[in-house]
């Protein structure tokens, strides 16, 4: 028995305490499909498909240089040379030179806010508590 | 600020790291950063030259086509014309560029400001500390960092103009314009300017307009003077200056949006004297929403906020006596103030129904649109507007911006062929003052059953709890004012509380919310970080014998 349980109407409420709770949970969750057609999978799909929709690349790929980020950051994920993505140095250039049109999308950051990369891009509909933040979770 | 328990900076943290996460593991960075480096000592140079490029470009482009074919200000076809500039249709730009190289997007708006995020305009913005943010209009985010609630600067969009003839396509905003008719036969809309503009994808995200009450209409133009009616950027502008001028504001409704502006404006009235009433038929705060003892409970924090709180007060009429406004309530109470705030919920902007012959839900209002958030072959719906149908809980239509989001993407992803239904259950937020953050998802719908888990309250969860559970000090406070401007307030409206019973506070906890024995809603109370969890409990869809075993997964009593 928990720790108190009353009622108020139609509503149920319980009151526990921390050793109420540390017994493992009883309750049974269906197990996931990991092919559901229509869950997001993050940033590769299970047919190893980008995901360009993803909320993990902020926008980057629908922004003005997205046809640039596309081509470089797709040349890199089946890039099959030794080194990975060093067949891709064309693509990459051409995404600089896109971002560089558009310095207050793609700020050229100072050696101290790396971290800001592509913020300005990525913030916008990640702003909130919303979306996009569990699903990197399952994926 | 207090330590308010902003959900989503935990949960941003998470995000965050994952995402660049995500991103380094793919290694891009690595190119990326050394070609950034290679040049950073050009980046003036580079900034100079671009933006002259650009204007070059456009000056070139410009000129070279009057010569040949003059380029309307309007173009007459989009292949994705976006109905409305909120944030459901700037959701569904961003999945259709994202998936669709190249392509090319109108966003037709009537609001004049480029497309921009509501939530900061009822939470953040309100407990700025810079002097200009009706100017700025910036906030400062769970990470500390500052932002805009325009989602992207002008330079993120190309002009109308260009639409057609620029390369790789982009997002075009033609502000301040309405669609007025809508063609599904020809796939055409016309402007209020009477210009006609063709499509392939349409997308209809209206949105929806502040409802007003009868009774305050009935009032006339100098209660309309008095009056705001909340939902966009000039209203927060117009209501800030208001709260600095007047000496008593008064907010009917009792939801999200009466609530969040009642504890902003709370705050101005112990820094700055100013009076705030909040008035509503329910008993308590978010009564529609929460359980009634929850409610209560919040009410008792939000008058704690500074907010003097009228429950069960149904409006009669509104006049204007002096220079004042007269409230009189269908009790017989009288309140006496300078403005009103109705925060009365939304109509959503159908308008359109008619000439497109698309159908209208009569229970929910909106356009009604299948699981695919589809309306006809080339049209959807999303946002406040559309009344959906959720495989999982049903018919519903959903007023809040993560939905907006969420639905928005959707959207965009059937416009571009995705073929996907409703699957990813949308979820709200709300924060009211230090001790009240929450989120929810699924059907929270107050007239339901429930049943709440809560952590069981400690000395240590709960500082303040014996100060604040005699609510003496708000209350007296309360009392002073209402003698001060005379107000006729029956002290009675205050003890319309229940208390919690002794020992027990609603700290936090996990509610469940029931319909046929089964969870359809959940609402995550000053716990973050769960939402995962809530939604697949949701989606699931199972009946649970002990909820209380399902509240273990929450794991409530940890941080």
């Amino acid at each position: 028995m928990p720790g108190g349980e009353r009622r108020s109407g139609k509503d149920r409420i319980i009151f526990v305490t921390k050793e109420d709770h540390e017994t493992p949970s009883s309750a049974e969750l269906v197990a996931d499909d990991p092919n559901d057609p229509y869950e997001d999978h993050g940033l590769i799909l299970p047919n190893g498909d980008i995901n360009w929709n993803c909320p993990c690349l902020g926008g980057m790929a629908s922004g003005p240089c997205g046809e640039q980020f596309k081509s470089a950051f797709s040349c890199f994920h089946y890039s099959k040379e030794e080194i990975k993505g060093s067949d891709c140095v064309d693509q990459f250039r051409a995404m600089q030179e896109c971002m560089q049109k558009y310095p207050d999308l793609y700020p050229q950051e100072d050696d101290d806010e790396d971290e800001d990369e592509e913020d300005n891009q990525s913030k916008d509909l990640e702003t909130s508590p919303s979306i996009g933040k569990e699903k990197d979770g399952s994926s | 600020m207090a330590t308010s328990s902003y959900a989503w900076r935990h949960n941003k943290t998470l995000y965050t790291s994952l995402a660049l996460g995500v991103f380094a593991v793919a290694n891009a960075f690595y190119a990326f950063v050394i070609l950034k480096r290679a040049r950073q000592r050009d980046v003036d140079r580079a900034e100079r030259h671009a933006r002259m490029e650009r204007q070059m470009n456009a000056n070139s482009h410009s000129a070279s086509q009057t010569e040949a074919v003059p380029r309307p200000e309007v173009p007459s076809h989009a292949p994705f014309l976006l109905i409305g500039g909120g944030t459901a249709a700037f959701a569904a730009a961003r999945s259709i560029r994202a998936r669709d190289p190249g392509a090319r997007v109108l966003i037709v708006s009537e609001d004049p400001e480029l497309p921009y995020m509501r939530p900061p305009l009822s939470k953040e913005l309100w407990f700025s500390e810079d002097a200009d943010v009706t100017e700025t209009l910036r906030f400062k985010q769970w990470n500390g960092k500052e932002r805009s609630v325009y989602f992207q600067p002008p330079s993120f969009y190309i002009s109308p103009r260009d639409l057609l003839f620029v390369e790789n396509g982009g997002v075009a905003v033609l502000s301040g314009r309405k669609v007025i008719h809508m063609d599904v036969r020809d796939n055409t809309v016309k402007l209020d300017n009477g210009l006609q503009i063709s499509y392939d994808k349409c997308l209809i995200a209206t949105g929806g307009s502040p409802r007003n009450i009868p009774v305050i209409e009935r009032g006339g133009q100098e209660v309309e003077k008095r009056l705001t009616l909340f939902r966009k950027i000039e209203d927060f502008r117009s209501l800030e200056k208001i709260s600095r001028e007047v000496k008593s504001v008064t907010i009917i409704g009792g939801g999200f949006l009466g609530s969040e502006l009642a504890c902003a404006l709370g705050r101005r009235a112990q820094s700055r004297g100013l009076e705030v009433i909040q008035m509503f038929p329910e008993n308590g705060n978010m009564g529609r929403v929460l359980p009634e003892y929850l409610s209560n409970w919040t009410t008792n924090k939000v008058r704690q906020e500074g907010v003097n709180v009228m429950p069960n007060a149904v409006v009669k009429s509104v006049s204007v006596v002096g220079n004042r406004l007269l409230i009189q309530l269908k009790d017989g109470r009288k309140v006496e103030t300078d403005h009103i705030v109705a925060a009365v919920g939304l109509e959503p902007n159908v308008d359109l129904a008619k000439s497109a012959g698309l159908e209208v839900d009569s229970d929910f209002g909106g356009f009604r649109v299948n699981a695919e958030l589809q309306a006809r072959s080339n049209i959807w719906v999303a946002g406040d507007a559309a009344c959906f149908y959720d495989i999982k809980l049903g018919r519903r239509r959903v007023e809040h911006h993560d939905h907006a989001v969420v639905s928005g993407r959707l959207a965009g992803e059937n416009m571009t062929g995705a073929a996907k239904p409703y699957w990813h259950q949308s979820m709200f937020w709300s924060d009211l003052g230090p001790d009240v953050g929450y989120e929810a998802i699924g059907l929270v719908d107050s007239s339901l059953p429930t049943v709440g888990v809560f952590a069981k309250g400690t000395a240590k969860d709960t500082p303040k709890s014996a100060t604040e559970e005699s609510g003496t000090g708000i209350r007296s406070e309360s009392e002073t004012e209402m003698e001060a401007s005379e107000l006729k307030v029956s002290a009675a409206s205050l003890s319309t509380l229940q208390a919690p019973q002794q020992g027990e506070d609603y700290g936090k906890g996990v509610i469940f919310y029931l319909r046929d024995k089964v969870v359809v809603g959940i609402v995550l109370w000053n716990i973050f970080n769960r939402m995962p969890i809530a939604r697949k409990i949701i989606k699931d869809g199972e009946e649970h014998a002990d909820l209380n075993e399902v509240a273990k997964l929450f794991n409530i009593h940890e941080e």
